[in-house]
């Protein structure tokens, strides 16, 4: 085991790479994150707003669209970021052999790493200045504020990537991804005042959401996108900083155990 | 000692309890071409992986261009070109562009990257085939655009574990044209196979490697003349007559049940086993470096 991590910049040569490998298939990668919103919207906007007119939130009423529009950003951050550190980059490890080769030249496993997670918030924050820029005629997210979403992404990015990372090296094979995807995403796309406000939880309930990262990111998110920015966002800010250096360096010490032996 | 590219010092390798590589220690020169053979699972790939820091080490020390191996990893494999066993080919990438990210890696500039690039994919005959993808290659030509990519960034010492294995015998002699054409140029050469033939052409010395052990090290000719002689009488669809008939003569010979093999056979011997005995089926040829592994690796399957 080593006990100091050998990382460098080089880690962008990993990042390029993939980037250059988005390119390559760019058309492809750009239709999700811009008919996905779309989707939503009709979904939510004229489908479930004939139920659901106004959501209580935060003392005040507010559209139910506006109100899941966040969520929806969010939801894709975690999603991007998430799947490419897990199904994704376990493709490149295991059957493509991606990482062998490059650990035959002079970048080390730590740097392989976290190009892959930067490259992870990266996709996050291509989806997100998509979605941003499809759903800006309905005037749902506040500006300027809202530019704020973006580096939002990149840490958001940062925080669902290296958890995924992590299960990345501790899975046996693919398959097993779907554990932490039921047991973790799935939840957590449900419960993390996405779809309503927490104040509908019961107390309990509300506290595990409380230890949840996408509710943070969707509190933050939709503090943005309403323009309203308090000082109890911070709390939301460093929890997510705190989930990163947590599993950041997890994720690496995982790997490290995985593939350096 | 600049000289000397490689220096293995009594490595092991532990995987799980079990000892892999136990206590090899051998040497590469400059220019010269060195090979480690064994049966699967003598350690061959251990200690590949070690050498190039792929795998860390159970015990002993590698210094390679005179530097220890785990304190400059860094500097030793911007000078290493290591060409591994599994296809390790970019498959989301086309040939051109397998070989310029591979470049980035080292950081090796644009420009200069894509004229190495097109220089390796000339003399690996490819191309015409540089903006395909890799999948569309066929084994050989993959194999020769590993060797290219091993080589982007000018290595001093290539590493090539089993280089040809899989392929046909074209695409085998053309890599084994490669690779001589790049040894003569004064690249040195550290390989592992199991093809003795491959061995016998290529490599200035060896190691034979057993059980994670080496059981012996020379030159190919040396080797054959040592432990074989020069030539060997091999003679299929044996009768109990025959083996009598060397029994009773003190000849020492092979058994493997369906054959039998005389080493350092003579003339005389072959003439008198070929008229009296085995008409069909008796060869008198010349000992190979196969001879030498068989004899001293065994005849068992490994699994």
């Amino acid at each position: 085991m080593r006990f100091i991590f050998d990382l460098s910049f080089r880690f962008w040569r990993v990042w390029q790479r993939n980037l250059d490998v988005y390119r390559e298939s760019w058309l492809v990668n750009f239709l999700p994150p811009l008919l996905e919103p779309l989707f939503y919207l009709i979904a939510f906007g004229l489908g479930l707003s004939g139920l659901v007119r106004e959501v209580h939130y935060q003392g005040r009423s507010v559209s139910y669209i506006a109100f899941i529009t966040p969520a929806m950003i969010s939801v894709n951050i975690m999603y991007n970021a998430f799947f490419e550190n897990t199904y994704a980059s376990f493709v490149r490890m295991y059957y493509q052999k991606t990482f062998d080769a490059m650990m035959a030249t002079p970048l080390t496993l730590e740097e392989i790493i976290t190009g892959e997670i930067v490259w992870g918030a990266t996709k996050s924050v291509l989806a997100t200045v998509l979605m941003l820029a499809v759903i800006a005629p309905f005037g749902l997210v506040n500006y300027p504020a809202g530019i704020l979403i973006v580096p939002l992404a990149f840490l958001g990015g940062i925080a669902f990537g290296s958890i995924g990372m992590y299960f990345t090296g501790i899975v046996k094979n693919i398959e097993l991804f779907n554990l932490p995807v039921f047991l973790f995403i799935t939840p957590m796309f449900l419960f993390s005042g996405t779809f309503f406000p927490l104040d509908a939880l019961p107390p309990w309930a509300k506290k595990l959401a409380f230890f949840l990262p996408l509710t943070h990111l969707v509190n933050i998110c939709r503090a943005l996108s309403f323009g309203e920015l308090t000082s109890d966002l911070w709390g939301d800010v460093v929890y997510l900083l705190v989930f990163c250096l947590v599993f950041f360096p997890l994720a690496i010490v995982r790997m490290l155990r995985r593939l350096w032996r | 000692m600049t000289d000397i590219r490689v220096d293995a010092r009594n490595l092991r390798k532990i995987y799980n309890g079990l000892e892999a590589v136990c206590g090899v220690s051998f040497h590469v020169k400059a220019g010269e071409c060195f090979g480690i053979l064994g049966p699967n699972g003598a350690g061959k790939t251990s200690i590949i992986k070690m050498l190039y820091g792929f795998s860390p080490l159970s015990g002993g020390e590698i210094y390679l261009f005179g530097l220890e191996l785990t304190r400059n990893l860094r500097v030793i494999k911007n000078r290493l070109g290591v060409c591994q066993q599994e296809n390790s080919l970019d498959p989301d990438l086309s040939v051109l562009k397998n070989l310029i990210v591979f470049a980035r890696y080292f950081n090796i500039p644009a420009a200069q990257a894509k004229r190495r690039a097109e220089k390796l994919l000339t003399f690996f005959g490819l191309e015409h085939r540089l903006y395909d993808r890799v999948i569309d290659l066929s084994g050989g030509m993959m194999r020769r655009l590993v060797l290219a990519r091993a080589l982007i960034n000018e290595p001093e010492l290539l590493i090539l574990d089993e280089p040809t294995t899989g392929l046909d015998p074209q695409s085998r002699n053309q890599v084994w044209e490669r690779l001589m054409e790049l040894k003569s140029q004064g690249l040195s050469i550290l390989l592992t196979t199991h093809y003795m033939e491959e061995a016998a052409r290529l490599c200035d010395r060896l190691i034979i490697l057993d059980y994670g052990r080496i059981l012996t090290e020379g030159k190919p000719r040396d080797l054959v003349r040592t432990y074989i002689g020069h030539e060997v009488i091999e003679i299929t669809g044996v009768s109990h007559a025959l083996r009598e008939y060397l029994k009773e003569k003190g000849i020492s010979f092979e058994d493997t049940g369906t054959r039998i093999l005389i080493y350092n056979g003579e003339d005389s011997l072959y003439r008198e086993i070929s008229h009296h005995c085995h008409r069909e089926g008796c060869l008198l040829r010349m000992a190979t470096l196969e001879d030498v592994f068989l004899k001293l690796t065994g005849r068992e399957l490994r699994e």
